[in-house]
């Protein structure tokens, strides 16, 4: 069972490098890369079933028990997350599989995709703060290579702000554990939840907002998001759908894990909610000025954020858990999105809405797939978003939080005008040019397996909840993870 | 000793925050590189002043200082050694690209501000 928690982590990073090995056959990596992801989430899903029977697993890494050694921890909010991370890890990389250009252009994709994927999930299963510093990085360093493979111009001056944004971000992470180390000893998370309790209230709470920005720079809140509309579209479409699907949600993954474990408090935390509601204010009034498929989506993936820091912000059990379910649900929408997007782009040569019509007639495929992903992310029943954006309306009637629930929906109304002007723009009308491209099966068929993964979680709304809202239990009353020390002890 | 580290680290950071503000990559490069010294600096004076030794007897040493830490810095400069390597080879393919060190303004940036000066 132990073994288990460390699949995630270490098939990837040794389908990494036999990629690496096999460097001149581009079958080789192929069928490497995708057996790993594949088993990957096959572990995921394991792993889920078991922490949601019999618990938290903890696996003290080289025998050192806590807090000596490092430990990996597997709780029901983690193991979600691995879950619908490796799901978009594998269908984007089948995706890219079928679309052939990245990976014949650039030898080492297989490698860094699979390098990424081991950073997310030991950023998702390390129960240590500085081993999430280190997956940080892996995950970074992995997207830097991805996103500058290509090197042309655009690409090198945007990637320029996303690496220095990066480092800078990286920095700071360095220095907020730098300052807990200072004042607690301990940089093991279960530790530190006791240890920190010791704190004058001030400083504990001068950490606790410290760790909030570093992470806000990863997940993109207002006003730290400025480097996302503008890295993020001019990468591969493969690419920018993995960093759409999964880099700034696990931003909010660390936020909410610390904040929960390290820096409960009780009542709603009023500046979360003003930090959450500009940030999907801003994002989709962004989103309206984008002309730009990919732009657009770009935006709103900071606008979605907004409704993550939002249920966090509630300190209920019920907000957090709408807030997981919400986290999930952006994970496998936006990654399908954004290959919706590619889709188009491949078919019509662009993804300017002025300059693409009638796909709807011309491809009706690709527009059947737009459209419930693009109604699930503006919260139209019976899909994904509207389930996610029914349990955070519920927690924050439940908390009296009206203003910021009138934002929000304020904010999704706009989402769904931005996502009527992509099919107004791109879908309907007549079709304005004669030749199209032909787009390879496997793609659409990899963006079908993800919008029907996503329906999924709309038809199994009432488990889904349920668990996440056992998962929000363990965060914030159990605090099964505070409790780790004593169980290893006995 | 944590004074002077205190100090040291704000004039880096300083020095460090004003590079990065520059036009031209390899200032923000050094600064960026003064950052993430500055940053390495705190994480080592978290440590506190050497204290008795944890595990060693304590006849065969005096004071011990906190190797953890240490192990913390080392292997954050392993990784901004290597990111700040990515980032030169970037710069490098920037200059050859464009023929120039200076950052480019974002196209889209500037798309808007034309909409915008296009207006009454």
């Amino acid at each position: 069972m132990t073994t288990l928690a460390t699949l995630p982590i270490v098939i990837p990073l040794l389908a990494g490098a036999l990629a690496l090995a096999l460097g001149r056959s581009v079958a080789g990596r192929r069928t490497i890369s995708l057996i790993a992801s594949g088993a990957s989430a096959a572990a995921a899903a394991m792993l889920l079933v078991v922490v949601d029977n019999e618990g938290a697993v903890v696996v003290a890494v080289g025998g050192w028990a806590p807090p000596l050694g490092i430990e990996l921890v597997a709780d029901r909010f983690s193991a979600l997350l691995l879950l619908a991370s490796t799901v978009a890890l594998f269908a984007v990389l089948a995706y890219a599989v079928s679309q052939r250009a990245t990976d014949e252009e650039f030898r080492g994709f297989h490698a860094v995709y699979q390098i990424l994927g081991a950073g997310v999930a030991l950023a998702l299963l390390t129960g240590d703060l500085f081993t999430m510093f280190v997956a940080f990085e892996i995950m970074l360093t992995a997207s830097y290579v991805l996103l500058t493979h290509r090197a042309d111009g655009t690409e090198t001056r945007s990637a320029i702000s996303y690496v220095v944004i990066g480092l800078v971000a990286s920095a700071l992470f360095l220095i907020s554990i730098g300052l807990i180390y200072g004042v607690t000893g301990t940089v093991n998370l279960a530790d530190l939840a006791d240890r920190l309790d010791a704190v004058a209230p001030g400083l504990r709470s001068g950490l606790g907002w410290l760790l909030f920005m570093v992470f806000g720079i990863k997940a993109a809140i207002f006003p730290l998001f400025f480097w996302l509309p503008d890295s993020y579209p001019v990468a591969p479409t493969p690419v920018t759908a993995l960093f759409a699907g999964l880099l700034t949600k696990i931003g909010v993954y660390a936020i909410i894990r610390t904040q929960t474990l390290l820096f409960p408090s009780d009542e709603p935390s009023t500046f979360m909610l003003i930090i959450a509601g500009l940030t999907m204010i801003v994002g989709v009034l962004g989103a309206i000025a984008q002309t730009d498929i990919k732009r657009i989506l770009s935006f709103h993936i900071v606008s979605q954020i907004g409704y993550m820091i939002m249920g966090l912000g509630f300190g209920t059990v019920a907000g957090v858990a709408a807030a997981i379910v919400f986290i999930v649900h952006q994970i496998i929408v936006k990654a399908s999105l954004f290959l919706v997007g590619g889709l188009v782009e491949e078919s019509e040569g662009t993804g300017a809405i002025d300059a693409v019509n009638g796909v709807a007639r011309r491809s009706p495929i690709i527009a059947a797939l737009f459209l419930p992903a693009a109604l699930s992310l503006a919260g139209f029943p019976p899909f994904s978003g509207f389930v996610g954006k029914l349990a955070l309306v519920e927690a924050g009637f439940a908390v009296n939080a009206w203003i910021i629930v009138g934002v929000s929906l304020v904010a999704s109304v706009l989402t769904l005008f931005s996502m009527t002007k992509i099919w107004a723009g791109v879908f309907w009308g007549t079709p304005n040019k004669t030749e199209r491209r032909i787009t390879p099966r496997g793609m659409a068929l990899a963006t079908a397996a993800l919008v029907a993964f996503s329906l999924v979680i709309a038809v199994a709304a009432e488990p889904v909840v349920s668990y996440a809202e056992r998962a929000a239990n363990d965060l914030l009353v159990e605090r099964v993870i505070a409790a780790i020390p004593d169980r290893v002890m006995s | 000793m944590t004074w002077t580290i205190a100090i040291t680290a704000g004039i880096l950071f300083g020095a460090g925050t004003y590079l990065i503000l520059q036009r031209l990559l390899s200032r923000i490069i050094v600064g960026l590189g003064l950052i993430a010294h500055a940053a390495n600096l705190i994480l080592l004076g978290s440590g506190g002043a050497p204290g008795e030794p944890p595990l060693l007897d304590e006849a065969s040493a005096g004071p011990y200082s906190d190797p953890l830490e240490q192990a913390l810095v080392l292997t954050a400069i392993v990784i901004t050694f290597g990111i700040t390597a990515f980032l030169l080879a970037l710069a490098y393919r920037s200059w050859t690209e464009q023929g120039s060190d200076e950052v480019e303004d974002d196209r889209e940036d500037l798309r808007i501000a034309r909409r915008r000066e296009e207006r009454p």
